[in-house]
């Protein structure tokens, strides 16, 4: 096994760990923030990838389409924040799952109702095909390379947009105490429908992204939903920070022991067993991650509150 | 007798009444739905168990659904295919009985649930719901990598398990053993709600803080809730693998979790009858809404978002009222 190889996978790994970052900020921003469980997380990250793919079709720029993914997750969050979420932010737990749930069987028949059940396409921009040459004689995806850096990018603007300015002192403080800074004047109520728009906006965008390297399809937001659950569970809910971490943990341990494992399990037994045991513990290994993680501490590496 | 008293009496006569015409009648697709109902029905008791008795959110009860479907489907498999399931250290054949398919669905699905309930108790609230969706997860993956029994297409089995003294393959009789089976066990979660083991599960679940104060446990309560509501789910999953005649990956799928919590929602949470009334409206609702339009989980969505918004008991609760309160 070569170190090219390897650096590649590890490549990939933080590829993937960054796409899921942008799922699980929203979901992590949004429980901390309302104390809301959304299961249409994964709802939004599809309206964007459609959005995307309808635009890119229409007028064939991929800067529209992005622009398109983020508005129209956006507002699809808006919507349901103003029509549904609202109700849910004082009921338990047990109602927030029921109607995110209901939520999204009605984005998944909807959208399989507009555009039909066939995959859709979004084409990886010119610009950014093919392969470049990283130092070290690498040869890795330009677009793959391109999601990298903007996950970070996304992620640095984020901890800003947190840390440094006054609408983050307001979520901050949200998180808090929701009673005090009503009474402080911030209209609470416009507050959650912009964190929540905030939050379907990076799920959209995600879906964008990765979906112009996998098929825009309906019912492709759930599997990383449900991934991006294992990502704010091991982060600790609430923490963006935790999400980060958590978020790349998760994508390298995917991906390098999806590959990786196979092959030591070669050095002890036959090929073909080695495979498929070796392909069936992969699939488990982020739950795995997760128990370990839970174990030794259950309310996540960041988690403040359980 | 209260209103509810008699809305379940209506509904357990329905149950009869139903198939009962549809001998007459010669209809044997009602008959299958009805099955359909009564098992999945069975698989909600067994989640109201924690969900309701023990405010458990469990979104993996799939899981369990899907387990009990494999110990179906893989000792199902060996007998068909006249091998052995293991011949080392000891030689275990497969088998097409079902009493033996029930013991090994509950064995297997009681451990599932024994170190699935371990772990994520010892987290609480949105947490337990993520943990126990993950979980889902990781036994949906594992059986599509399985590809010793069928992978991501899954097992046929070509003739239904075996009862002795009866002929499953009659329609009537099979649905006669799942309705069965479904009133037992709820008169076992009847029984169980009064016993005192319900009456601190309760507890356990309203003021914890009070029962630690009285000596008790109550996370090891819910544990054991946890383990016989995944026993319940999972003889459930046993009986509709035997329905199908056929298993997949697609039993353990999130998408099943949380049908089967819609069931238990949309018949009345913790309703001793609220998953018979669920699973019975939603196998209606599948058929009669699904023949008019193949979109209409869009109309189960709205329906269920009206039920969470605004008709918080369910179906019992807007036919029976308010449950009577004991304390």
């Amino acid at each position: 096994m070569s170190t090219i190889l390897i650096l590649e996978q590890v490549l990939n790994g933080l590829q993937f760990g960054v796409m899921l970052f942008l799922m699980a900020a929203g979901l992590t921003l949004i429980f901390g923030v309302m104390g809301l469980i959304n299961l249409a997380h994964g709802s939004l990250y599809m309206v964007g990838a459609f959005a995307a793919a309808a635009v890119a079709g229409l007028t064939g720029s991929f800067v529209l389409a992005l622009i398109a993914a983020l508005a129209a997750a956006a507002l699809a969050g808006a919507v349901i924040e103003i029509a549904v979420i609202r109700r849910l932010y004082n009921s338990d737990h047990l109602d927030q799952v029921l109607a995110t749930f209901a939520l999204i069987l009605i984005f998944s028949e909807g959208t399989r109702w507009v555009f039909g059940s066939f995959p859709l396409f979004l084409d990886i921009p010119a610009a950014l095909s093919g392969p470049v040459t990283l130092p070290g004689g690498i040869q890795y995806p330009l677009y793959r390379l391109t999601l990298i850096g903007a996950g970070l990018l996304v992620a640095l603007g984020l901890w800003l947009l947190i840390e440094r300015t006054r609408i983050g002192i307001q979520i901050r403080a949200g998180e808090n105490d929701r009673e005090m800074i009503a009474a402080l004047g911030v209209d609470i109520s416009k507050l959650y429908t912009l964190v929540f728009a905030l939050g379907a906006a990076l799920a959209g965008l995600a879906g964008a992204l990765v979906g112009a390297i996998q098929s825009v399809q309906v019912g492709m937001g759930e599997p990383v939903l449900i991934l991006a659950f294992v990502v704010i569970v091991i982060g600790g809910i609430g923490s963006i920070k935790g999400a980060f971490v958590g978020a790349l943990l998760v994508g390298l341990t995917d991906t390098l022991v999806g590959i990786f494992l196979p092959e030591v399990l070669k050095l002890f037994m036959d090929a073909a067993p080695a495979t498929s045991a070796g392909s069936s513990i992969a699939s488990m290994s982020i739950y795995i991650l997760m128990s370990l993680v839970l174990i030794w501490r259950p309310s996540g590496l960041f988690g403040a509150r359980s | 007798m209260t209103r509810e008293t008699l809305f379940n009496a209506a509904l357990l006569l329905g149950l009869i009444a139903v198939p009962a015409w549809a001998v007459l009648a010669d209809e044997p697709f009602t008959i299958t739905l009805a099955t359909r109902a009564v098992i999945l029905a069975l698989a909600a008791a067994g989640l109201n168990i924690a969900l309701g008795i023990g405010g458990l959110v469990s979104l993996g009860h799939a899981v369990f659904f899907g387990i009990g479907g494999y110990a179906m489907g893989i000792l199902a498999h060996h007998a068909q295919s006249y091998t052995n399931l293991m011949d080392w250290p000891f030689v275990i054949p497969g088998t097409k009985f079902m009493p033996v398919i029930w013991l090994v669905a509950i064995v297997t699905s009681a451990l599932a649930a024994l170190v699935i309930g371990i772990l994520s108790l010892r987290t609480t609230g949105a947490y337990f719901i993520m943990i126990t969706l993950a979980f889902g997860q990781m036994f949906f993956y594992f059986a599509i990598s399985w590809s010793a029994y069928g992978g991501e297409d899954g097992m046929s089995i070509y003739v239904r398990n075996s009862f002795p003294g009866l002929n499953t393959l009659v329609p009537i009789q099979f649905y006669g053993l799942c309705l069965a089976m479904l009133v037992l066990v709820l008169i076992f979660s009847a029984r169980l709600r009064r016993a005192p083991f319900g009456l601190a599960l309760n507890a356990a679940r309203q003021v914890p803080a009070r029962l630690e104060a009285v000596g008790m446990d109550p996370t090891r309560l819910k544990l054991v809730a946890f383990v016989i509501s995944g026993v319940i789910t999972g003889l459930a999953g046993a009986l509709f693998a035997d329905l199908n005649r056929f298993v997949s990956p697609s039993m353990f799928s999130w998408q099943f979790s949380g049908e089967i919590m819609i069931l238990v929602i949309l018949g009345g949470v913790g309703r001793l009858f609220g998953p018979v009334a669920g699973a019975v409206t939603f196998v209606a609702l599948e058929h009669f809404l699904g023949g008019i339009t193949e979109f209409w989980h869009i109309i189960l969505g709205l329906l269920l978002l009206a039920v969470v918004l605004f008709a918080r008991g369910g179906i019992t609760g807007l036919i029976a009222g308010k449950e009577v309160r004991h304390d």
